[in-house]
């Protein structure tokens, strides 16, 4: 991680092996270069995070390629697609089983708001049923624009005080 | 330590055992969040072990309420839905929906349009294909293969870029014509694609077919005979693989494909690893299509030149000359103006045979739209393919099946 | 674009009681009720119609008699050819039909899609539940007295409602969608909303 500025390279020779940071600097960095994704990938939005995760766009530089389906192991839930009423008490109780601290990521319209489907059976954003940390639109967003949004994400993870949360609860 | 065990004795007693001891059978519910269900599909199993006794599959967790919405939106204005329906080949999709409202004003589109349209929904094929081949190969455990065909998948979606400006969910069919025609120099990139696709397909086919591990896995697996077939309404390779050669761009063909020479790949036992067959040859035939029309790509006009209250006027005369205006106005805010009537059209979508039902009382917006989708019906032999089978075959069954549950649910 | 001529007087001449129904591609037939499944085996079994390619039906609205008609669509694999038969159903507000599950195992899930959609019960169906919305569901969406943005009622879990407080909400129209009708003088046709029948700022009427 070289810079131009040689002065705040780290080098363990002059400043020994000990860094001396906050705790809440260390644990959101942690957390944020190891959010593993829940993809609850409903529809057409779910073929662009898998286009995310496959070589050409490769969330795995973000250290989110574990896409794994299981909520006890997963920090942060993508929403891709369009939640119905008949889906969302499942999202629900899947967002219910993830372990904190977690995320929600809205993906596309249809997630962030119900996007062009204003029928009887479509849920209006799954925000009706799911508290959401970063919104993304598009239909579907490119995985560009997902790889932005979880920038987004580390970078409200990083303004955290993780440490007074962990302390309380 | 010599014990009094053998296998013949264990099970005699195995079959003497009272039947309070029985083993109960587990109720598990597979999905609606699940890795290999392809989206939303909710099976409810009952299991003895791991042996499915019942299976029962639950959809409807996508359905968005697309026929009621089609009542409500004029016939362009519902293009964007018809992506949202086999969203893994959003072209093959805009294609049959125009064509079939198309058949309603008995409108027939010039030849560049059609042989347009045929190169979409032949890209779209080959783009779905490799999709099904991927999570099939994710399902069964082969990550690579998803990567490669993830990788040809983007050079498609490059293509479509370029086309329509969206790298899928394009809407790029009108009624009556096309959103715009094709940049300067498309036609040779996808000539390009289809140079370098063929080695490519060939590796990525070599990775499954001859595996040990594949074949274990799908042949003698969810096999479904040829009455079985037919009578569930299975549609495209899906009853392709059980050995009954329907293909509707064969038997009745539509937008210009009797002009080209290609063969209809056909199964003969009817179980995964003839679907797998089936869908990797058929990607080859996709590929002679597109050759093809793409050699014989004709000049003209783009869209239906008379069709003036269905196909908006290009705009420098609608900026310029009163009767345009209004057929815009009409167009825009009524709808393409179509006849009273019914049709029924299908074409031959890469998931199967994907039907539009249109009935109109005249107008810009119809009466009843009814969508048959493949997937529905191909989702329908689950209860009766899966019993007999262990949990992890019906993984194997269900990456055969290659639905989609947009298109099933609607 | 093959079309089967012989068919529209073979069906005639063995059940007079089909008459032909207008339509714009293939033979169809209109058939009372009751000999809906006669007629689709004799196209089945004599006519090599082996495929039941769709099952749905259309609710003309409830100021119309008949209200239901329900419509089969069949291929055949070796004529290349379709046909189309409509059934209407004798009652408006209690539509029923015979099944077709006895002549194609496929017609089971097309048949419980259109009771969830339409409210018509099959006949003779093994097993008719909803399979689009869930079982609690109140209403049958696809109805034209149905509201595109649909009606109030509760979600399919209880624990979730209670943990949320929420249920299903009538869609925010904004007014949508937003289609222009026709007939109008061109100076009115600006686009009106077709369903503003509820919206942020109007009551649901009763």
């Amino acid at each position: 991680m070289g810079t131009a500025n040689p002065e705040i390279t780290y080098n363990s020779k002059i400043e020994g092996d000990i860094v001396v940071t906050r705790v809440d600097a260390a644990i959101n960095w942690v957390r944020n270069n190891s959010m593993w994704p829940m993809p609850m990938g409903l529809a057409c939005c779910a073929i662009e995070l898998m286009a995310s995760a496959a070589s050409r766009f490769d969330i795995a530089r973000f250290g989110a390629e574990v896409m794994r389906f299981s909520p006890r192991q997963a920090d942060c839930m993508i929403v891709a697609g369009t939640v119905t009423y008949k889906m969302a008490p499942v999202v629900r109780r899947i967002y219910d089983q993830m372990a904190t601290p977690k995320w929600v990521i809205a993906m596309g319209a249809c997630a962030s708001s119900g996007g062009m489907y204003r029928s009887y059976a479509t849920l209006q954003g799954v925000d009706r049923i799911v508290p959401v940390d970063v919104y993304i639109s598009g239909c579907p967003p490119r995985p560009e624009a997902l790889l932005d949004a979880l920038v987004k994400l580390q970078e409200k993870v990083k303004g955290e005080r993780s440490s007074s949360k962990l302390l309380s609860a | 330590m010599a014990t009094d065990f053998s296998y013949p004795d264990a099970a005699a007693k195995a079959a003497q055992v009272p039947k309070e001891f029985e083993p109960e059978k587990m109720s598990l519910s597979m999905g609606p969040s699940h890795p290999s269900t392809h989206g939303v599909l909710r099976i409810q199993f009952e299991l003895d072990g791991e042996m499915v006794t019942k299976a029962d599959p639950v959809i409807g967790y996508l359905h968005r309420g697309d026929e009621k919405i089609a009542e409500n939106m004029t016939y362009n204005q519902f293009v964007p839905y018809t992506d949202r329906l086999d969203y893994i080949a959003p072209l093959a999709n805009n294609m049959a929906y125009a064509i079939a409202v198309e058949r309603l004003a008995k409108l027939e589109v010039p030849p560049r349009c059609q042989a347009i349209r045929v190169i979409t929904a032949e890209m779209a094929r080959v783009s779905s294909h490799l999709m099904g081949l991927g999570a099939y190969g994710i399902d069964v455990g082969a990550w690579s293969v998803f990567m490669y065909c993830f990788e040809e998948r983007e050079k498609l979606y490059r293509l479509f870029e370029e086309l329509t400006g969206a790298r899928f969910t394009t809407s790029y069919s009108r009624i009556g014509g096309l959103q715009r025609d094709v940049p300067e120099g498309w036609v040779r990139k996808v000539d390009a694609f289809c140079d370098q696709f063929l080695p490519i397909l060939d590796e990525i086919l070599g990775l499954l077919t001859r595996n040990k591990i594949f074949i274990d896995r799908t042949v003698g697996v969810g096999v479904i005979s040829r009455a079985d077939a037919i009578a569930y309404g299975l549609t495209g390779p899906n009853l392709r693989g059980s050995g009954v050669g329907t293909d509707l761009r064969k038997d009745r063909p539509y937008s210009g494909y009797e002009q080209y020479e290609f063969d209809v790949p056909v199964g003969a036992t009817g179980d995964c690893y003839d679907r797998y067959l089936c869908r990797g040859e058929e990607m080859k035939q996709s590929i002679r299509i597109l050759k093809q029309a793409i050699a014989k790509f004709p000049g003209g006009d783009w869209y239906a030149k008379d069709a003036r209250k269905i196909f908006a006027p290009p705009k420098d005369k609608i900026l310029t000359s009163m009767e345009e205006l209004i057929n815009n106005f009409m167009i825009v805010t009524e709808g393409p103006q179509m006849p009273a009537g019914e049709v029924y059209f299908e074409a031959e979508n890469p998931k199967g045979v994907l039907g539009f039902y249109i009935v109109s009382k005249g107008g810009g917006v119809p009466w009843r739209m009814k969508i048959r989708s493949p997937s529905f019906c191909n989702l329908s032999i689950l209860p009766k393919l899966c019993v007999g089978h262990l949990v992890s075959d019906v993984v194997s069954i269900l990456g055969s099946l290659d639905f989609v549950m947009g298109e099933c649910d609607r | 674009m093959t079309i089967d001529v012989e068919i529209t007087t073979a069906v005639s001449q063995q059940f007079p009681s089909a008459t032909p129904r207008a339509s714009l591609d293939c033979p169809a037939f209109n058939v009372p009720a009751a000999e809906a499944l006669a007629v689709l085996q004799h196209l089945r079994d004599a006519q090599g119609y082996d495929f039941l390619m769709d099952l749905t039906a259309i609710d003309w609205s409830a100021e119309k008699s008949p209200r239901f008609t329900v419509v089969w669509h069949l291929y055949s694999s070796t004529k290349h050819t379709y046909v189309r038969l409509a059934a209407d159903c004798a009652s408006d507000s209690e539509p029923v039909m015979p099944s077709a599950t006895g002549l194609w195992a496929g017609a089971d899930w097309h048949e419980r899609e259109t009771y969830d959609m339409l409210g018509i019960k099959f006949t003779g169906h093994p097993d008719l539940r909803r399979i689009l919305m869930w079982d609690a569901y109140p209403y049958f969406p696809l109805r034209k007295d149905f509201p595109l943005a649909g009606l109030p009622t509760e979600l399919s879990d209880p624990d979730i409602t209670e943990e949320t407080k929420t249920g299903v909400i009538a869609a925010p129209m904004a007014g949508g969608p937003f289609v222009a009708t026709p007939g109008e003088p061109m100076s009115d046709a600006e686009p009106r909303a077709k369903d503003e029948a509820w919206n942020e700022r109007n009551e649901k009427p009763n």
